[in-house]
C-alpha cells in the first residue's frame, strides 16, 4: 500500500505579482508539509508572504503567478478549474482572513452569512443552515447567538467579527483550517477558548492546522512546529520547543528579543531588529537578512563578503528535522552566549 | 524630530500639571438603538458604553482592554468625536467637545486622531497612499507639495519605504497597511491618538520599532494616547495607567504597576491569567482562570455587578447591587467596582 500522503504539502512555492514597477517576488520557494491533527505555526515580518503563501494555498490569487506544488492529500491544487477549486475551498479547507471587516459583506446579517455558505457546501435546507449559524456562533463564544444572528457586521465589535468569520470557516467541517491572524481582535480569554475550540477539533477530526500569527505566546501554546519566514522565503523551521529554546537563525533571535515582556522593565526601548525589510522587486544575491542581521556584523570580513553575496541554502540544522537558511546558524549560539 | 511642522509653534503644553487634564472624561454612554427589523419592531437598544469617566494628562497613555464587545472602540471613537455621545461629557483642553456640531470639531480635528483597528477596511482602496496620509493636511489647507513631502516623511517614520508613496492599500501586507494608518494620524501633529490595536497587525520587531517611536512622540511633542489593545505585555509596556472595562463599564484603572502587580477585580484576574507566554514549557504548566457561563449581552445586561454570572466569587449582594468604583485600598489611587476585590 501506498505511503499515507500528507494533509498539505507544499513545494517551492513561488510567488509573483507584475505591477507597472516590476515583479514582486511576494513568496520565493517556500515549502512546508501539515499532518491531520496537527498544527503548523507561521511567524515572520510583516510583509514576508505569510498571507499570500495562505491565498495561494486556497487558490485566492487573482492576477498573481503561482508556480511549484501545493497537494491536499495528494492532490495537486495548483491548475486546477476554479469550479473544483471552489468545491474544495470551505468543504475541505477553510480559511480565516486577516481583515475580517473586508471579507464579510456589509448587507447580508452575519447569520445569512454563515447560513448560506453551509447550504451551498452540504445542500442543507435554509431552516437547517440557520440553526447550523446560531450553533457555530454560540461555539464561538458570541453571546445571545440567535439575536446576533440578526445582525450586520458593522453592528458587531471587531473581535466579535473575527468570530463571526471563525465560525464560518468551522461551520463546513474542513479538514484544513489556514487562520490567518485569528486571534488578534480578541481579548485573551476569549482567545484561550478559540484556540481551545480548535485544538478540540484538532483531537475529534483531526483538523490540521496552519496558524499564521505574530503573537509568540499563540505559537508557543498551539504550535506543533514553526516556520519563520522573511523576505519571501524560509529562514528557519523546528519544533516550537527548540525554537524557542534555541532559535537558530538571527532572525529568529531578533525576533524573540523584540518582544516585550510582563516583567520588562519599561524605561529602556525595545531591541527592534535595525533596518528594513527587503526590497521583493530587486533581489540582492546574498541573503536577505544579511543587511540588518546581528551575526553578519559581527563576523570576519571574509564571512560578512559571503553573507552579502552567496544566498545561504534552507538546509537541516543539528539533529531531527531541523532546518534553517543561514551560513554560521551554529555559531548564532555561540554568539548568544 | 526632523518633520516640518508648519503652524505648530510652541504652544504651552495644555494639561501639565497646573492646568486643566487634556481630556477629561465624565459618565460617557453610548446606547445604539434596536435595529428596526422587517415587520417594523425595533430590536432592544445596546448600552455599549455605560458611565466610563477618566482623565488623561498631555505626554500620558491610558491603556485600554477588556473583553471583546465591551465597548473600547466605542468609547475611542466618542473621545475623537466621530460618534455623538447619548450622554456624558468629554472635556478637550477644558472645552466639552461631547455636543459639538461637525462645522464647530473641523478646527479640533487635527488635534484628535485616531487609529483604526481594521487596517485594510479603514483605508479608501481607490486611494494612493500619498493621497491616504495627506487627506488630514489637505483638509488643514496645506500645499498639495508640502502634504506629499511629509507624507514620504511620515512613510519613513513608521518604517514604510517612502518610495511607495503612489502605491494603492491593496499592495500592501496587513501590517504595512497598519503602518500606514499610523502615518496618517501622526500627520497634523495631534495633541491626542486613540489607538485601537495599533500594533496587533504587526510582528514583534516592527511592533517594537512603532512602541519605540510612540514612545519617543509622547517625550518630544507631549502627545498623549488612548492605547487600546489586547496584548497584556505591550500595553504594559505602553501606558501610564490601565482601565480595564467589562460590559461597557470601567472595572479597575490604576496605575500599570499596582494594577498589574496585584489584580482586585476578578476580571482584572482572570484577564491576566490568561496571557500567553512566549515559552513552549511554560505554557504546558500555567493555570488559567477559566470564566465560568457566557460573555454576557450589553442589550440584556445583568443585575447589579454585570460580572456575577461569570465571577467565582459572587454573593447574594453582587446580584442586586451595582459596585461603584473606589479607591481599593488606602494610599492607592487605583479604583476597583468590585463588592469583595482582591483574593
Ligand atoms: N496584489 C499585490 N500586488 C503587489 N504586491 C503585493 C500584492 N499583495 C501582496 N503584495 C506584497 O507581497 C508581500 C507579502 O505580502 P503578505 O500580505 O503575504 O505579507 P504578510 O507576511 O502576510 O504580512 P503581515 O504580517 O503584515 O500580514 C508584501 O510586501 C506585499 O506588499
Ligand atoms: N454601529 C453599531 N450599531 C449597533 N451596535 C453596535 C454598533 N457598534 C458597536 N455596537 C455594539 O456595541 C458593543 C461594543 O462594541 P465595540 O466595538 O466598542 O467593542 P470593543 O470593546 O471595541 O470590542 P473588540 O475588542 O471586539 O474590538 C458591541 O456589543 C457591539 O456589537
Ligand atoms: S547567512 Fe549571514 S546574513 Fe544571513 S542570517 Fe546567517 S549570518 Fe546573518
Ligand atoms: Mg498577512
Ligand atoms: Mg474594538
Amino acid at each position: 500500500m501506498a505511503e499515507p500522503k500528507p494533509l498539505l504539502e507544499v513545494r517551492d512555492l513561488q510567488v509573483t505579482f507584475s505591477t507597472p514597477r516590476g515583479t514582486v517576488r511576494a513568496v520565493d520557494g517556500i515549502g512546508f508539509t501539515v499532518e491531520a491533527g496537527r498544527t503548523l505555526g507561521i511567524v515572520g515580518e510583516s510583509g514576508s508572504g505569510k498571507s499570500v503563501t495562505s491565498l495561494a494555498v486556497m487558490g485566492l490569487h487573482r492576477g498573481a503567478e503561482t508556480t511549484g506544488s501545493i497537494a491536499l492529500e495528494g492532490r495537486e491544487l495548483i491548475g486546477l478549474p476554479e469550479k473544483e477549486l471552489s468545491r474544495l475551498r470551505g468543504r475541505r479547507m477553510a480559511m480565516i482572513f486577516q481583515d475580517p471587516l473586508s471579507s464579510l459583506h456589509p448587507y447580508y446579517t452575519v447569520g445569512e452569512q454563515i447560513a448560506e455558505h453551509h447550504r451551498v457546501h452540504f445542500r442543507s435546507g435554509r431552516a437547517a443552515a440557520r440553526k447550523r449559524a446560531v450553533e457555530m456562533l454560540a461555539e464561538v463564544g458570541i453571546p445571545e447567538p440567535a439575536r446576533r444572528a440578526g445582525e450586520y457586521p458593522h453592528q458587531f465589535s471587531g473581535g466579535m467579527r473575527q468570530r463571526a468569520m471563525i465560525a464560518m470557516a468551522l461551520a463546513c467541517e474542513p479538514d484544513l483550517l489556514i487562520a490567518d491572524e485569528p486571534t488578534t481582535a480578541l481579548d485573551v480569554t476569549v482567545q484561550a477558548q478559540i484556540l481551545d475550540l480548535i485544538a478540540r477539533l484538532q483531537q475529534e477530526r483531526g483538523l490540521g492546522v496552519v496558524m499564521i500569527t505574530h503573537d509568540l505566546g499563540v505559537v508557543a501554546r498551539v504550535a506543533h512546529e514553526v516556520l519563520v519566514m522573511y523576505g519571501g522565503r524560509a529562514a528557519e523551521q523546528a519544533t516550537a520547543d527548540e525554537l524557542f529554546a534555541d532559535p537558530a537563525h538571527p532572525y529568529t533571535r531578533g525576533l524573540l528579543d523584540s518582544l516585550p515582556r510582563l516583567d520588562d522593565a519599561d524605561d529602556a526601548p525595545l531591541r527592534a531588529i535595525p533596518g528594513a525589510p527587503p526590497s521583493l522587486t530587486a533581489r540582492t544575491p546574498g541573503c536577505a537578512f544579511a543587511p540588518r542581521c546581528a551575526r553578519a556584523a559581527a563576523g570576519t570580513p571574509d564571512e560578512r563578503e559571503r553573507c552579502a553575496t552567496e544566498q545561504p541554502a534552507f538546509r537541516p540544522y543539528g539533529d531531527g528535522s531541523r532546518m534553517t537558511a543561514c551560513h554560521f546558524a551554529g555559531a548564532v549560539q555561540e554568539a548568544a552566549r | 524630530m526632523t518633520t516640518t511642522e508648519p503652524g505648530t509653534a510652541t504652544a504651552p503644553v495644555p494639561g501639565t500639571p497646573d492646568g486643566p487634564p487634556l481630556l477629561d472624561v465624565r459618565d460617557l454612554t453610548m446606547t445604539f438603538p434596536g435595529r428596526r427589523s422587517a415587520t417594523g419592531r425595533r430590536g432592544a437598544a445596546v448600552k455599549a458604553v455605560d458611565g466610563v469617566s477618566f482623565s488623561l494628562s498631555a505626554g500620558e497613555t491610558l491603556g485600554l482592554v477588556g473583553e471583546s464587545g465591551c465597548g473600547k472602540s466605542t468609547t475611542g471613537r466618542m473621545l475623537v468625536r466621530l460618534l455623538e455621545p447619548t450622554s456624558g461629557s468629554i472635556a478637550f483642553e477644558g472645552r466639552d467637545i461631547s455636543r459639538l456640531s461637525q462645522g464647530q470639531l473641523r478646527p479640533l480635528r487635527k488635534h484628535l486622531q485616531m487609529v483604526f483597528q481594521d487596517p485594510h477596511s479603514s483605508l479608501n482602496p481607490r486611494q494612493t497612499v500619498a493621497r491616504i496620509i495627506s487627506e488630514p493636511l489637505l483638509v488643514q489647507g496645506w500645499s498639495a507639495d508640502d502634504a506629499r513631502r511629509r507624507a514620504a516623511e511620515l512613510m519613513d517614520l513608521v518604517g514604510l519605504i517612502p518610495e511607495h508613496i503612489d502605491r494603492y492599500p491593496h499592495e500592501f501586507s496587513g501590517g504595512q497597511a497598519q503602518r500606514i494608518g499610523i502615518a496618517r494620524s501622526l500627520a497634523t501633529n495631534p495633541r491626542l491618538v486613540v489607538a485601537d490595536e495599533p500594533v496587533s497587525a504587526l510582528d514583534v520587531s516592527v511592533q517594537a520599532q512603532i512602541v519605540n517611536l510612540m514612545e519617543r512622540l509622547r517625550r518630544e511633542l507631549g502627545l498623549a494616547y488612548v492605547f487600546i489593545a489586547h496584548d497584556l505585555s505591550v500595553v504594559k509596556r505602553v501606558s501610564d495607567r490601565v482601565a480595564v472595562m467589562y460590559l461597557g463599564r470601567i472595572v479597575e484603572i490604576g496605575d500599570k504597576h499596582t494594577l498589574y502587580a496585584d489584580p482586585q477585580h476578578p476580571y482584572t484576574r482572570a484577564l491576566l491569567s490568561a496571557v500567553p507566554l512566549p515559552d513552549p514549557a511554560a505554557e504546558r504548566r500555567r493555570e488559567r482562570i477559566t470564566l465560568l457561563g457566557d460573555p454576557p449581552s450589553p442589550a440584556a445586561p445583568p443585575p447589579g455587578c454585570t460580572f456575577h454570572p461569570r465571577c467565582a466569587k459572587a454573593q447574594e449582594v453582587c446580584r442586586t447591587e451595582r459596585p461603584l468604583l473606589r479607591i481599593a485600598s488606602p494610599g492607592e489611587t487605583r479604583e476597583v467596582a468590585c463588592h469583595f476585590p482582591g483574593d
